[in-house]
């Protein structure tokens, strides 16, 4: 089904003009065509659903183990319920959709997962910081599902995909219609994107608390499970490939490239890194294809990118859009934005190799990831130059505007962790920050600071516009949550960094006789105030997000409506 | 160099517009080319000086001949070669002369701190002051004997472990699970045992419990229940447990007995290493 175009002879090139769209009424003689067509898919649903709830229960009955018993459950019970829920709408007539309006309904879903995932990592974050400082945290009745190593999973996991990745979904979604002047192409697909890509972290968390992992660090989800998101993950890539080629905008936006690097990347990683022959196929375990060196090299390069694709490119195609929108500002330089485009992507697929500095790796594979972090440095920085660029002579917005406050200060977080990453990987300075907090610190200035800080912008953006109100809330709830989170994450990445440091000289610390000095208990010991400072800038940190999630609330509820909203595929040019 | 972007409505946008959003058709920034050249040129040659380029044999070794492992072996030898002659005179010396001489006991204590917060201090603390069922070494209540020579011993050899045929052993009896004793038997010399060093749980026991031990314990804890070192049977008499002295554990140590093992280093440590912790361990308050 096309988009009816807007009328062409109104494009005019006036920016602000926006001409009124012919709605495509359905409702001509191939209604009984598309009634038809309606239930022959209905019925292919009804088989696939079917086969889906009768294989499951099988895997159910015959599971070797717990977490893919629960899962297997979980599957049934969703396919199940649809499978209900399709028969029952069979034979009815379905109200035609518009399809000249962009979709956003699953974006409105979209945000309030991010806003929901993300108060659930950063609580379950807070806790495991609190069992780190406290281990009588660690209950005895809990012990298997709540102690620190079921837990820590659940927490990573939690913040990075299902926060971060409904965010980058979210707000894909969102951008690549607006920017591309078209609806989402695949019609319910997207739905599928998002509901399947929630099963996916419920059943991974699962499989986290119930033991069911394979041990690879953000890639934890057993076989089954990473089928699952290939499935969804697919289905993502078209979503967006799909809208993307069916644009009405001549060019492709800066955001969007970003985006599509972000997610055919992203595919590659988890496929390469998961290759893996199930024990059983009743059974969570499975046995990796890689062996030794190799196996940590593959994890490596998969974990390193997961942070230069998912958290670094993703989110950049967030900053690409929603900065601009937020500053009524025009993008800096074009030019850097394809420049550095094109060199982050090409370096940062090299750098993993810097997380096995001084191990079996060979030395060759160690210099060439350092090298490549370094020469990535500059890269990283044109994203946060363009970003903090197109808000010169916007800057009086600072004052008045908290909303850019907060996209300023995760352009800030995101250019001291890429210098820091960089200046991390240097072989001397890594055999210091190895192992130790600081790299904990470095993360969470990354993830809290940029890729929290961001998405609370495009968040605060988003709400009013996609449930048409004239404004937020409260702003003062705003400066409130930003205040807290940057305070938060000070706290948090001071305190790593003192420990980090602490520690890695204490590991080295020898006597006149070149014995060591300190046991690893005292390095632990001597932690332990700083373990509580690094657990109450978490704290500050939640506190925010709940601030935001109250703000947010009330803004549907409560701000006033906007009228006569457009969000009409029209292109801008 | 790099100028001031100053935005003014002169500059030239690319004429490109997405959802109100435009772009300027600004250079880039001299300083961030130039440095993004700079590290581009340091990582050519960088890869040059250490190893770096794979080739189908093998990867290029750098004009510096730097190595990650060789690296580390100099820092190893040097350090072995400084304190080789030491280390034979340390594995050679008399145990109780170690002491005597200062030089050697100041390098011994030195050592043997990094092997024992290296190796002993996971079970017995990096203090030393163990933890249940994993005796302190820095009281004089030992089991298997407190000079140097018992403690070498064990260290060398460990207890009750399966890996080395000098490793001490003993067990005691599990006098509840194999129905060597009654229960009111057990409760009766529970009580006896904790009326040594304290307060019995009921005092009427007492008594009754005293010719229950006579029968069952005094083989190895002794007439007096102070213990016998050469079968590491501890000391009831005095209050330092090692599996704890409430009514419950002494009652779950006699009903189940307990074996605490202790692994063997001398295949994992050098003769010095093993010397420099019994002098470690030895003058940490309790040795005899």
């Amino acid at each position: 089904m096309q988009i009816k175009a807007a009328n062409p002879q109104q494009k005019q090139k006036g920016p602000s003009l926006k001409p009124p769209v012919v709605r495509l009424d359905s409702s001509d003689g191939h209604q009984l065509g598309k009634t038809k067509g309606h239930e022959m898919i209905n019925t292919v649903k009804l088989i696939v659903l079917g086969l889906i709830t009768l294989g499951a229960m099988i895997a159910a009955n015959y599971a070797r183990d717990l977490a893919y018993m629960v899962q297997a459950l979980v599957i049934v019970l969703v396919s199940g319920g649809l499978f209900l829920w399709v028969l029952r709408g069979t034979g009815e007539d379905k109200p035609a959709m518009s399809q000249d309006e962009y979709m956003d309904d699953v974006i409105r879903a979209g945000v309030v997962a991010t806003a929901f995932w993300g108060v659930v990592g950063f609580l379950v974050g807070v806790f495991i910081a609190f069992q780190l400082a406290f281990p009588v945290l660690n209950f005895e009745w809990t012990q298997g599902i709540g102690n620190f190593g079921r837990l820590r999973p659940l927490h990573t996991s939690a913040v990075i995909f299902a926060f971060g990745g409904n965010a980058l979904i979210a707000t894909s979604f969102y951008v690549v219609q607006r920017t591309s002047a078209a609806r989402l192409w695949g019609g319910n697909l997207a739905w599928f994107v998002f509901w399947g890509y929630q099963l996916f972290i419920v059943l991974a968390a699962l499989g986290y608390v119930l033991g069911g992992t394979q041990s690879k660090e953000y890639a934890e989800p057993e076989w089954h499970v990473d089928l699952w998101l290939t499935v969804v993950w697919v289905a993502y890539l078209a979503v967006f490939l799909g809208t993307i080629i069916k644009r009405k905008e001549k060019h492709i936006y800066v955001a969007n490239w970003f985006f599509l690097s972000f997610i055919v990347t992203v595919a590659m990683l988890h496929l390469v890194n998961n290759m893996t022959i199930p024990v059983s196929i009743f059974g969570s375990k499975s046995v990796i294809l890689w062996a030794g060196v190799q196996d940590a090299m593959v994890q490596w390069w998969y974990g390193h990118n997961a942070v230069g694709f998912f958290l670094t490119a993703g989110f950049l195609g967030m900053m690409y859009y929603f900065i601009p929108k937020q500053a009524e500002r025009p993008v800096f330089s074009y030019k850097l934005s394809i420049i550095h485009f094109w060199a982050l992507i090409f370096l940062y697929i090299w750098a993993g190799p810097h997380h096995l500095h001084y191990t079996a790796l060979p030395d060759w594979a160690s210099t060439l990831g350092m090298v490549f972090s370094i020469v990535l440095w500059m890269p990283s920085w044109g994203g946060m130059i363009n970003g903090l660029m197109t808000l010169s002579g916007a800057w009086d917005k600072l004052r008045t505007d908290p909303v850019i406050r907060m996209m300023v200060i995760s352009l800030g977080f995101y250019g001291m962790s890429t210098f820091e990453g960089p200046m991390m990987s240097i072989r001397a300075v890594n055999s210091l920050s190895h192992y130790t907090d600081w790299t904990i610190g470095h993360v969470h200035s990354g993830a809290l600071g940029w890729n929290g800080m961001i998405t609370f912008g495009a968040l605060y953006f988003l709400v009013p516009v996609l449930w048409k109100r004239e404004r937020l809330y409260s702003l003062t709830m705003v400066s409130w949550h930003f205040w807290l989170a940057t305070i938060g994450i000070i706290l948090y990445a001071a305190s790593m960094w003192v420990t980090g440091i602490m520690e890695g000289l204490m590991w080295r610390e020898v006597d006149a006789n070149g014995f060591l000095v300190n046991s690893f208990a005292d390095t632990v010991a001597a932690k332990f105030p700083m373990y509580v400072v690094r657990g109450l800038g978490g704290v500050m940190y939640l506190a925010g997000a709940i601030i935001m999630c109250v703000n947010l609330w009330l803004t549907v509820r409560k701000a006033p409506a906007k009228e006569a909203s457009l969000s009409v595929a029209v292109p801008a040019e | 160099m790099s100028k001031k972007p100053v935005q003014k409505q002169d500059i030239p946008t690319t004429g490109h517009e997405w959802d109100g959003i435009q772009e300027y058709d600004n250079p880039m920034p001299r300083w961030w080319l130039w440095t993004f050249y700079i590290t581009i040129i340091w990582g050519i040659g960088y890869t040059i000086a250490y190893p770096a380029w794979p080739g189908i044999k093998g990867a290029t070794a750098g004009l510096l001949g730097y190595s990650t492992r060789a690296e580390v072996a100099e820092e190893i030898d040097a350090v072995n070669t400084r304190n080789e002659a030491i280390n034979a005179q340390l594995a050679s010396a008399e145990l109780t002369e170690i002491t005597t001489d200062p030089e050697l006991n100041g390098y011994a204590k030195s050592a043997g701190a990094a092997v024992f917060k290296t190796w002993c201090a996971q079970c017995h603390g990096s203090g030393a002051a163990g933890a249940k069922g994993y005796p302190n070494l820095l009281d004089n209540d030992w089991l298997w004997g407190g000079d140097i020579e018992s403690i070498h011993q064990t260290v060398a050899a460990g207890i009750r472990n399966e890996d080395n045929d000098n490793a001490r052993y003993s067990e005691m009896p599990a006098f509840g699970r194999d129905e060597l004793l009654e229960d009111a038997q057990i409760d009766q010399v529970v009580n006896y045992v904790m009326s040594l060093s304290g307060e019995p749980l009921d005092a009427s026991l007492v008594a009754e419990g005293q010719t229950v031990f006579a029968d069952n314990c005094a083989a190895c804890h002794g007439e007096d229940a102070t213990g016998d070192r050469d079968q590491g049977a501890p000391n009831l008499a005095d209050a330092i447990w090692l599996f704890g002295g409430s009514y419950e554990d002494i009652r779950d140590t006699v009903e189940n007995s307990r074996f605490g093992v202790m692994p063997s280093w001398d295949e994992r440590l050098t003769e010095a290493q093993i010397r420099a912790v019994s002098a470690y361990v030895h003058q940490l308050g309790g040795g005899e």
